[in-house]
């Protein structure tokens, strides 16, 4: 327990952790490396990020066998109900002994423990809510009989993350208060020389804990990192510095030394990094600069401040030799108010009515929506949930026998009409635009601003709805999704603001990328609507490759593939005057076509009107 | 806990949440910002600052000092004199998590007496836990609307009032309504907006210095949450009188008609709607002098506290690329201008 005592076990393991013989078993030592930092200061919470598989399952066990023997470790499942996890009435079992029967909530049953969340990117935002309570109040209330009790919940938290696309991560909530964020990718355990690490080591460093106390410049240096790495919260620099302390704790020492803030630095800060301070041979000059709001973008922007308010650095950029790419502030445009409704009320293409392939599963996932719960209803008008009714009029038999005027036999089971539940979707009235914006030097010089502006002006109504927006922007040689899908206008604005321009134009990437989101959005059970902007001259195709004839083709081919999707489309043609190739991409995709107006909005007015319009006009009408 | 007074910075929410406690009456606390910038941290600190409270042995720990707002039970007991058992508990703070269904924030049949003895009782929900309290919705852009509407009207009117098959319970739940989220992952629809009395935007701190600060304390804390509480307990206790002279001296500040006007004009040059914005703007700013030992309501008053007050009524423009809250300052510049 003394720290020398630790610094000789720690010695006899150096060897193993310094030597690197391949990357896949260093992969596998920063895995365990942060498998120990976790074990000594579980509060602190590690989000792993791995299939399941062998090296998971590996990682898992190396954890178990240094934590306490007599410590819970427990598993959640994605779906887990909040009565399971908080604690309360088993109704199951209550109903089928005839007498309550209490659940010991899973929080209060993991208290100095752990608790392992499986499949955590499908985990719901209402148990990550319960999950991020529990961790920062250390307890969870009970009530029973009216006593309130307050049973502890002192846990570490575990979220396998299994989410294979960018969007498909555990809740925000969650992620922000689990400190490590360790991918297991690439890493193998076998081979590799042994860690050193065991369950007693561990429990000397948890004891040595509570005496290392950082010095000022280890927590100045973290937090210094975290915002060059342009990181807001101020918990995760928190959780950084307990990191920096549990692994000077592994190694007997008393302050966290140079290494460990590295090390914290390494598991804490270094994945969850939006901006990455400005490299020596950054190539790329300033085009991101009042951006950086996008993550996973190329890496540029100045480290500090994280989000620059100030005009001045694009002030500059505007007096400054024109740079080979501008951001080109939002004009005003003559757009007419209810553009998105008119389009929103716009016939789908004929296509997506036949309901062959896959098209047709899409539309009537959209239209069904999303199940999201129960409430009381009509049978005869939406879907009957049986088992919430079931469950609705179950506590009731008992007092509604009772009421029975006497005399009268009970019925085997009462029920009446406030019991019924229907199902409640989500979805049916949800709208998601995709606006994908050719941000190309054609486009740029003509018509940018004005087009920013158009955005703006439908990002407003989209406001007024609360529909979810989405930005995919494209130029020189590929397409990149700005921002996914969201409500916040904030965000929307702020990438639209900060969208460079310049270079060729990879029509067809754009597209292809736009209707990526607006499939998963249809998949998710909203109605998609895709909004392009564009001058139609695409001259860089798929591949990145420069060249007219292919660049045509390719597009041609990804604007059908929007028809054949069932996507509901509006193409806004920016050239100076309307061209032919931005027509024909309209028609290639089933689009509506427009011509973004100069100075009078009035033809503009008049297109729209002259829509075609839907008689039944599903995504505006509310159940 | 972590103490009210190390907090550092953060002055707007700090004085937001003082104005709540002194007047609960100004209406909910809206707070808006980035993540981990300590806010539900500052309402469990404030709620710790305040002096324990006295209650009637009941579900709904009834204050017997104000027998008209009394619940059934403890009415009931007051009519047949049976004498009324009190204790002191601590000023409750509510979490109201996400995903709380409508029948656990307002309460419902008690499933397990329905079961077991087939006696039909309500079982209190969380706004019962919350009265005289604070309740705590982070993420309530998240809320369902439906939600969010039914705690606003039980924060304004009081009283919690359930009317279901063979259940008809009515109990007073006078709490101070906090919500928060990040404006970043949906807004809250402007018809709610409008009825939280106050609203502040925090910001996580943009210098190195005051980081480190915060991280300092934080870390300080987790060490040693007794010894760093310690620390704090004068500065604490420094709070708490502030709050409860205030309190006291509340009723005695004066509001001239010229401050009535000031508001009115105010109102009217940002284009707010209806007369709520300059009746919490006139509350808040009374609260506020209080706080300051100020007897009557002035201009500097109803200027500090115009952002906080104001700010969340405005239109929303999506084109107007400024802060509600710079554009409630201008206006408060215009006026003291004209």
């Amino acid at each position: 327990m003394t720290a020398g005592r630790l610094a000789a076990a720690n010695d006899a393991a150096r060897p193993a952790w310094t030597e690197t013989p391949g990357k896949a078993a260093a992969l596998w030592h920063e895995a365990v490396r942060a498998i120990g930092v976790f074990a000594v200061d579980p509060g602190i919470g590690l989000r792993l990020a791995a299939r399941a598989g062998p090296v998971r399952a590996a990682t898992l066990e190396t954890l178990r066998s240094l934590l306490p023997r007599d410590a819970p470790f427990r598993r959640m499942p994605a779906g887990i109900a909040e009565a399971a996890l908080l604690g309360g009435l088993d109704l199951a079992a209550s109903l089928e002994s005839g007498q309550p029967v209490l659940e010991r909530g899973l929080l209060a049953a993991s208290d100095g423990g752990v608790l392992v969340a499986a499949m955590a990117e499908r985990m719901t935002e209402e148990a990550a809510g319960l999950l991020a309570l529990a961790l920062d109040r250390g307890h969870v209330s009970v009530e029973r009989d009216g006593v309130s009790r307050q049973l502890p919940t002192r846990i570490g938290i575990v979220a396998l993350d299994e989410g294979m696309e960018p969007d498909e991560a555990p809740p925000a909530s969650l992620c922000e208060r689990l400190g490590l964020w360790l991918s297991l990718d690439g890493a193998d355990p076998r081979g590799a020389p042994d860690h050193g690490l065991d369950a007693d080591r561990i429990a000397s460093a948890r004891r040595h804990l509570p005496s290392v106390e950082p010095d000022e410049a280890a927590i100045e240096t973290i937090c210094q990192a975290a915002m060059a790495f342009g990181i807001v919260s101020l918990r995760v620099p928190h959780l950084a510095v307990r990191a920096a302390r549990a692994s000077a704790a592994l190694t007997g020492r008393s302050h966290p030394s140079p290494e460990d803030v590295e090390t914290a630095i390494r598991l804490v800060l270094l994945p969850r990094a939006v901006t990455m301070p400005q490299m020596p041979n950054a190539d790329e000059g300033r085009d991101d600069e009042p951006a950086n709001s996008s993550p996973d973008e190329e890496p540029a922007a100045e480290p500090p401040p994280p989000e620059p308010e100030t005009e001045t650095p694009r002030e500059n950029d505007r007096n400054a030799e024109p740079p080979q790419d501008m951001t080109i502030d939002a004009a005003a445009t003559g757009l007419p108010a209810d553009l998105l409704a008119s389009l929103a009320t716009m016939t789908r293409p004929p296509l997506a009515r036949s309901g062959a392939g896959r098209s047709g599963g899409f539309a009537k996932r959209a239209r069904r929506g999303r199940v999201v719960g129960t409430r009381q209803g009509d049978p005869c008008r939406d879907r009957l949930d049986l088992l919430a009714t079931l469950r609705t009029a179950a506590p009731w038999q008992a007092i509604r026998r009772a009421e029975r005027a006497p005399g009268v036999v009970p019925r085997f089971f009462e029920m009446r009409i406030s019991d019924i539940r229907v199902r409640r979707h989500r979805g049916k009235a949800e709208t998601a635009t995709i606006f994908c914006v050719d941000a190309s030097g054609s486009a740029a010089l003509a018509r940018l601003a004005e087009a920013k502006g158009a955005v703006e002006r439908i990002l407003a109504e989209c406001y007024v709805r609360r529909d979810r927006v989405a930005l995919v922007a494209f130029r020189g040689t590929r397409a990149d999704v700005l921002l996914a899908e969201t409500k916040s206008l904030t965000r929307a604005k702020r990438s639209l603001a900060a969208l460079p321009a310049g270079g060729g134009t990879p029509l067809a990437s754009g597209i292809l990328a736009a209707l990526d989101l607006a499939r998963s959005s249809a998949r998710e059970g909203r109605t998609p609507l895709l909004a392009l902007l564009t001058d139609g001259r695409a001259n860089i195709g798929r591949n990145g490759a420069a060249g007219r004839p292919q660049a045509g083709a390719d597009a041609k081919e990804a604007a059908k593939a929007v028809r054949a999707g069932g996507i509901a489309a509006l193409v806004i043609d920016l050239s100076q005057r309307p061209s032919a190739e931005a027509r024909q991409i309209a028609a290639d995709m089933g689009a509506t076509y427009l011509a973004l107006p100069r100075a009078d909005s009035r033809a503009l007015s008049d297109a729209v009107a002259a829509a075609p319009r839907g008689g039944d006009a599903p995504r505006t009408s509310r159940p | 806990m972590f103490p009210f007074a190390a907090i550092v910075g953060q002055d707007q929410m700090k004085l937001a949440l003082s104005i709540a406690a002194v007047d609960p009456a100004v209406g909910g606390v809206l707070v808006f910002g980035d993540r981990g910038t300590g806010k539900s941290t500052a309402v469990r600190a404030l709620a710790a600052v305040l002096p324990d409270i006295e209650t009637a042995d009941c579900p709904y720990h009834c204050d017997p000092a104000r027998p008209e707002e009394a619940c059934d039970l403890c009415r009931s007991r007051a009519e047949s004199k049976i004498p009324q058992k009190t204790g002191m508990v601590r000023v409750p703070v509510v979490d109201l998590p996400l995903g709380a269904t409508e029948d656990r924030i307002a309460g419902s049949l008690d499933l397990e007496r329905a079961l077991s003895a087939g006696e039909k009782r309500f079982e209190p929900g969380l706004l019962a836990k919350a009265h005289r309290g604070f309740l705590y919705i982070d993420e309530i852009n998240l809320l369902e609307d439906h939600l969010v509407d039914l705690l606003l009207d039980v924060a304004a009117s009081g009283e919690n009032v359930v009317e279901r098959e063979g259940l008809s319970v009515r109990h007073p739940a006078r709490f101070v309504l906090i919500g928060s989220g990040n404006p970043e992952e949906g807004e809250l629809r402007p018809q709610l907006l409008d009825r939280f009395g106050l609203s502040v935007e925090v910001k996580t701190p943009q210098d190195l210095a005051t980081r480190i600060q915060v991280v300092k304390r934080r870390d300080a804390f987790e060490r040693d949450p007794a010894g760093f509480a310690a620390e704090y307990e004068a500065a604490n206790a420094e709070v708490r009188d502030t709050i409860l002279a205030a309190r006291d001296r509340l009723n005695d500040v004066a509001v001239p008609d010229e401050s009535l006007e000031k508001a009115a004009q105010l109102s009217i040059r940002l284009g707010t709607d209806g007369l709520r914005g300059e009746l919490t703007l006139m509350r808040a700013a009374r609260a506020f002098a209080a706080l300051r030992g100020d007897s009557v309501v002035g201009w500097s008053h109803l200027a500090a506290l115009a952002p906080l007050a104001l700010s969340h009524r405005l239109r929303r423009d999506p084109l107007d690329e400024a802060g509600s809250a710079t554009r409630v300052e201008r206006a408060v510049d215009e006026l003291a201008a004209a």
